[in-house]
């Protein structure tokens, strides 16, 4: 029992330890490195305009539901004329940047993860290599940059898309006048709950594509299955990983950020 | 200072390799004179492709020694490690072409990764290696959209674009049917005389090997049972050598030897 507990805090900590030498080494490898503009653009489409409608349609619920449940609520209480305080400010600090950096993970990272478990696979990792090229320049490097500056920017939307589907039930569905909803939001959000929200999505963007790529990368590592099945179980592990950090790195962030 | 130029461009000693419990390369030696065609002939899992990728460093070898046009390629030496990098190229069974980029870029991608050629050279060049292939008229087709033996000389230009001085060739044959694999040695023995590099070829098609090497090496038991010419192969009385070289009359011999309905001596009862 001892022995099992000593092994995998061992194996965590290594794991963590590969992890963070991985990350590192692939921001340091784009210093200097050819085209990494091009690639990063490339990225940008990838992990930012491809995924904006499933963030637009996932912000616009999210807004619509706790725009009804918060009506209710409120209304018992007599002070339904908060409401836009209600879900802009769930929507900023916390909903928008977790919800978007899951529907990003689902989407953006799994297909990282997949991608490079066939890149490694089919040896075109090993290619790079024998080329003299680095792959953590080559593949790694644009992805992570670009997650630095997508998920602030699909949050931003989120937020948005979210706060207006909050009006839509509040006052298109609900009898809240229009004016007093944008006038709670506005009084309500401020630059400490943008910037919380800022950081956070910078944060997880950081941390969920580099828990992707460092999964698919070492795909050809997994000792319990090979070929279509270490992809899978790469993608798999890469998605549940990135969403387990989304929630932990959420509530430090947050601890953090109350305390002080 | 550079070193002075030695006979042999590759000079391995000892190599070994195991995975886990079980040993595949047991000290296996090789050497690779300048300018020539070595080919590594093998049966199937006798770790011919394990062996050509300790050579790249895509696996690091448990033991031996590489030199590579005299200097030693191991982990403590990374300018050694780069210099062979830049060059050598590596020719693998699978292609491993990016299939999310064109042919053009594909060939253009070790240019643009390890070199500071300015971008207009980098395009001229790539096209001057398709053009020399004769793909040209493919440079913006994906790789999928191209046949074997196409992706196979698209694999090459790739290979060749930088200029090598040493390319490695994993079984470059491989799940090719005749025809395409007459025609892939042709073009190793008509680009090696064209580029004037200098190739280790991993391949189990002895005639085909005997007629574009001027080496043969036979890897056998983890440890290269014999180096030599071709003439050399041809006479050797080794028996690993004469079983793998008359592989196919002793086919031919078994499969006459069927036809007339003789019992084979594997098959009488004991």
């Amino acid at each position: 029992m001892i022995e099992t507990l000593g092994r995998t805090a061992l194996a965590v900590v290594g794991e963590l330890g590969d992890f963070t030498l991985f990350a590192g080494r692939s921001l340091a490898s784009a210093v200097g490195s050819r085209k990494l503009g091009r690639r990063i653009m490339r990225a940008l489409y990838e992990q930012g305009v491809r995924c904006l409608p499933v963030i637009l349609i996932v912000g616009v619920f999210t807004g619509l539901v706790l725009g009804l449940q918060g009506y209710y609520v409120l209304s018992r209480y007599g002070s339904t004329s908060v409401l836009g305080e209600l879900v802009s400010l769930t929507l900023v600090r916390e909903l928008a940047p977790v919800l978007a950096a899951l529907m990003l993970v689902g989407q953006a990272g799994s297909a990282l993860a997949a991608e490079l478990g066939i890149q490694r696979n089919s040896e075109q990792i090993d290619a790079l290599e024998t080329m003299g090229a680095s792959p953590h320049a080559y593949l790694i490097a644009p992805r992570i940059i670009a997650a630095a500056v997508s998920f602030p920017v699909q949050t931003a939307f989120f937020s948005l898309i979210g706060i207006w589907g909050g009006y839509l039930s509040g006052s298109l569905l609900l009898p809240l006048q229009g004016g007093i909803y944008w006038a709670s939001v506005h009084a309500a959000v401020g630059w400490p709950d943008l910037r919380e929200c800022l950081l956070k999505a910078v944060v997880f963007g950081l941390l969920t594509i580099a828990i992707c790529a460092h999964n698919g990368y070492n795909t050809h590592r997994r000792s319990r299955a090979t070929g279509a099945r270490a992809v899978s179980a790469s993608t798999t592990r890469a998605v549940v990983v990135s969403c387990i950090a989304v929630l932990a790195a959420d509530y430090l962030i947050t601890s953090l950020l109350v305390r002080s | 200072m550079t070193a002075p130029a030695t006979e042999f461009l590759l000079d391995v000693r000892g190599v070994a390799k195991r995975f886990g419990e079980h040993p595949v390369l047991t000290g296996a030696d090789l050497l690779v004179p300048r300018g020539s065609v070595v080919a590594v002939l093998g049966k199937s899992g006798t770790g011919k492709s394990v062996f050509l990728k300790c050579l790249a460093g895509i696996v690091t070898p448990d033991a031996g020694e590489i030199r590579f046009d005299g200097r030693v390629l191991d982990a403590g030496n990374a300018s050694a490690r780069a210099e062979f990098r830049r060059r050598c190229s590596y020719l693998f069974q699978s292609n491993a072409l990016f299939d999310s980029l064109t042919a053009l870029e594909n060939v253009a991608l070790p240019l643009e990764s390890t070199t500071q050629v300015p971008n207009a050279e980098i395009r001229e060049r790539s096209l001057e290696a398709l053009r020399q292939l004769e793909l040209d008229r493919h440079r913006d087709v994906h790789p999928a959209q191209l046949s074997g033996g196409m992706q196979k000389r698209l694999a090459l230009a790739r290979a060749i674009v930088t200029r090598p001085e040493l390319v490695l060739f994993d079984e470059p044959t491989a799940g090719l049917d005749p025809l395409r694999r007459n025609s892939v040695f042709e073009m190793v023995a008509k680009y090696q005389r064209q580029f004037g590099f200098t190739a280790v070829l991993v391949t189990h098609d002895v005639p085909e090997a005997l007629a574009v090497s001027d080496r043969i090496a036979l890897l056998d038991a983890g440890r290269m049972r014999f180096q030599g010419t071709p003439a050399e192969f041809s006479r050797s009385d080794d028996p690993a050598v004469r079983s793998f070289r008359d592989s196919a009359a002793a086919l031919r011999d078994t499969i006459a030897a069927l036809r007339r309905g003789e019992t084979l001596p594997s098959e009488e009862p004991s």
